[in-house]
């Protein structure tokens, strides 16, 4: 039963995958131009016999089945296009720069799960206390409040004013430090982006904990607990939390997309040399197939990441439907 | 108790309007209030707030920031509430259908919203904008484009649970058509949800065409928040106003809508409260 759930969940981030090649596809048709207009106009000369040729380089005089057939297959061999400006694989550019963004990542997740959880559990211990309106006000002004700007905002205060923390990068520039003291260093630029990307999600996790944990604390089976005898700090910790985290799994999946998105958008705040940044580069240079390269990149993770939370998440609660 | 009554009960629901009011009010009479458009420079770089003649200062060339504020918020509630309807009619005519219907076309329908789920949307958004060039259409097709699904869950939701109803069976005796019995008979029971979700819809929707035109993917020749933001980096360690002002007009208007919108479902699910 569990192995046919999980096959069916394989075949569907599959097709996801398929879905979003299929997507790239449409997109690079439906663009103002193709490949060989922009890069006439980026060499400045563009006559008929040179245009041909690049169109004919590139498959562009094929028929549309036949190109969908060679974009396709060459995606599945990992062959994302070259980058116009870089003359590079995109492919290459992307891998050089993903390990920045899968560690900021990575981090704000770590940390917006265990500071929202923390938070959740101390808002629901007393519901309609100080601390829990506390916890409901600050997710109300996270949900208003740009990513960007609230970056800004932070290097502002602990950069610009306090001087307490390097605002850009993702090391210090020249220094050239070695083993522990580059971690270190690392650790410290690491602080400010990647705080301003958890702060979201912690206060989104925090409200999720609570909710989950007062619906946990109706059950019978927290009565019968509380019957045995158990304090009310086993109770909570052994029986309410572990139950309640089970639909955050869930929720993390959901919203690693808003992560991704958040993320390229922190990385240019503090110029963290990951995707994001890379994004904004290809923006501004007009570099198309670069820009749907890391669209490609960042939505199979997601989709990977989202089969790995489901698994977890039928692996942590047998009851879960085995249906889709 | 009226849905108004119950709407203006709550003090952020009527904070909400009020703030939202005043925005909508500086933004139709930005043209009124400023003699100069946003664009125009008017004084020597980076003023503070309150020099003579500017009351929020100037940035990074020299326009007047207030003015820019004033005309920004034109951009922010025009993106907003146009990708909102948008998405809401596309979602409201893809969601009834898959919901009245069901079947294949509901089962596709579901299937194309967990695809939205799932994929990071703001890097879509992005490769949609630049490929239909920056400007305040792309930004419209582009985000009512990614946030639709979201409106479709919910009305095929609705339309699901309410299709099999005696209304609905009624209607359908007395001989209506399928197309009649969705906008006439189920829609109408339908729209409480729909208005919850659009009223959170604006202020995403706000957000995001802020982050687009912070990067560079907002419309060349409008001054939006955005835009005043990611154009004021470079000046942020020595004029703190040219970021922080656009940011805090941001953060108003979505918290002032955010409000509204939860003013909505408590004054619309009286039930559902707490």
């Amino acid at each position: 039963m569990k192995f046919s759930y999980i096959a069916g969940r394989l075949v569907k981030t599959v097709l996801i995958t398929v879905a979003v090649v299929l997507l790239s596809f449409f997109l690079i048709r439906a663009a103002p131009g193709d490949a060989a207009t922009v890069m006439a106009g980026q060499t400045g000369f563009a006559d008929e016999a040179y245009m041909k040729g690049l169109r004919a380089e590139y498959g562009l005089d094929q028929p549309l089945p036949v190109q969908l057939w060679r974009y396709v297959s060459r995606v599945a061999q990992g062959d994302l296009g070259t980058s116009y400006v870089r003359r590079q694989p995109v492919a290459d550019i992307i891998l050089e720069r993903l390990p920045n963004t899968l560690l900021l990542d990575a981090f704000a997740l770590l940390v917006a799960a265990a500071g929202g959880i923390w938070l959740g559990s101390v808002a629901a211990r007393r519901p309609g206390s100080a601390g829990d309106s506390a916890v409901t006000v600050l997710a109300m002004l996270f949900y208003a409040v740009p990513q960007f700007w609230l970056g800004m905002m932070m290097v502002l205060v602990f950069a610009v004013w306090f001087h307490l923390l390097p605002p850009f990068g993702i090391e210090t520039m020249g220094a050239d430090y070695t083993g522990l003291a580059r971690l270190g260093d690392v650790a410290q630029h690491i602080i400010l982006p990647g705080m301003t990307l958890a702060l979201f999600f912690l206060a989104s996790y925090a409200r999720l904990t609570r909710t989950a944990m007062i619906d946990v604390a109706d059950q019978d089976f927290v009565k019968t607990a509380r019957a045995k005898g158990l304090t009310e700090r086993q109770v909570a910790r052994r029986h309410i939390l572990r139950n309640a985290l089970i639909p955050l799994v869930t929720y993390a999946g959901l919203q690693a997309s808003l992560l991704v998105g958040g993320s390229v958008l922190v990385e240019n705040v503090f110029s963290w040399p990951g995707i994001g940044t890379l994004a904004f580069q290809a923006v501004q240079s007009r570099d198309n197939p670069l820009l749907l390269g890391i669209f490609i990149v960042t939505a199979i993770l997601v989709s990977l990441f989202n089969l790995i939370t489901d698994i977890a998440y039928s692996i942590a609660d047998p009851r879960v439907e085995l249906g889709r | 108790m009226s849905f108004a009554r119950r709407f203006f009960a709550s003090p952020p629901a009527i904070f909400g309007f009020a703030v939202f009011l005043a925005i909508v009010a500086i933004a139709l009479a930005a043209p009124l209030l400023f003699a100069r458009g946003p664009l125009s420079i008017v004084d020597m770089p980076l003023l503070p707030p309150g020099s003579p003649g500017l009351l929020a200062g100037s940035d990074v060339i020299g326009r007047d920031m207030a003015v820019g504020l004033a005309y920004g918020a034109r951009i922010s509630l025009l993106v907003g509430i146009a990708s909102t309807c948008c998405a809401v009619g596309i979602g409201v005519l893809l969601g009834a259908i898959a919901g009245y219907y069901g079947g294949w076309l509901d089962d596709l329908l579901m299937r194309v919203t967990e695809f939205f789920q799932i994929i990071p949307s703001f890097v879509l958004l992005m490769v949609l904008v630049a490929f239909l060039q920056p400007s305040l259409g792309s930004a419209v097709i582009g985000i009512a484009l990614i946030t639709w699904p979201q409106v479709a869950r919910v009305v095929r939701g609705q339309f699901l649970s309410l299709r099999s109803r005696e209304f609905v069976e009624a209607a359908r005796i007395i001989g209506m058509g399928d197309a009649r019995i969705i906008f006439t008979q189920i829609l109408p029971n339908a729209l409480p949800p729909i208005v919850v979700v659009s009223s959170m819809m604006v202020g995403n929707a706000i957000l995001t065409e802020s982050a687009l035109s912070f990067l560079g993917l907002g419309d060349p020749n409008l001054m939006s928040w955005g835009s005043m933001i990611g154009g004021s980096r470079v000046a942020m360690w020595v004029a703190w106003w040219t970021t922080v002002l656009p940011g805090l007009c941001i953060v108003i208007t979505v918290l002032a809508l955010n409000f509204i919108g939860d003013g909505l479902n408590d004054a619309l699910n009286p039930r559902r409260r707490g």
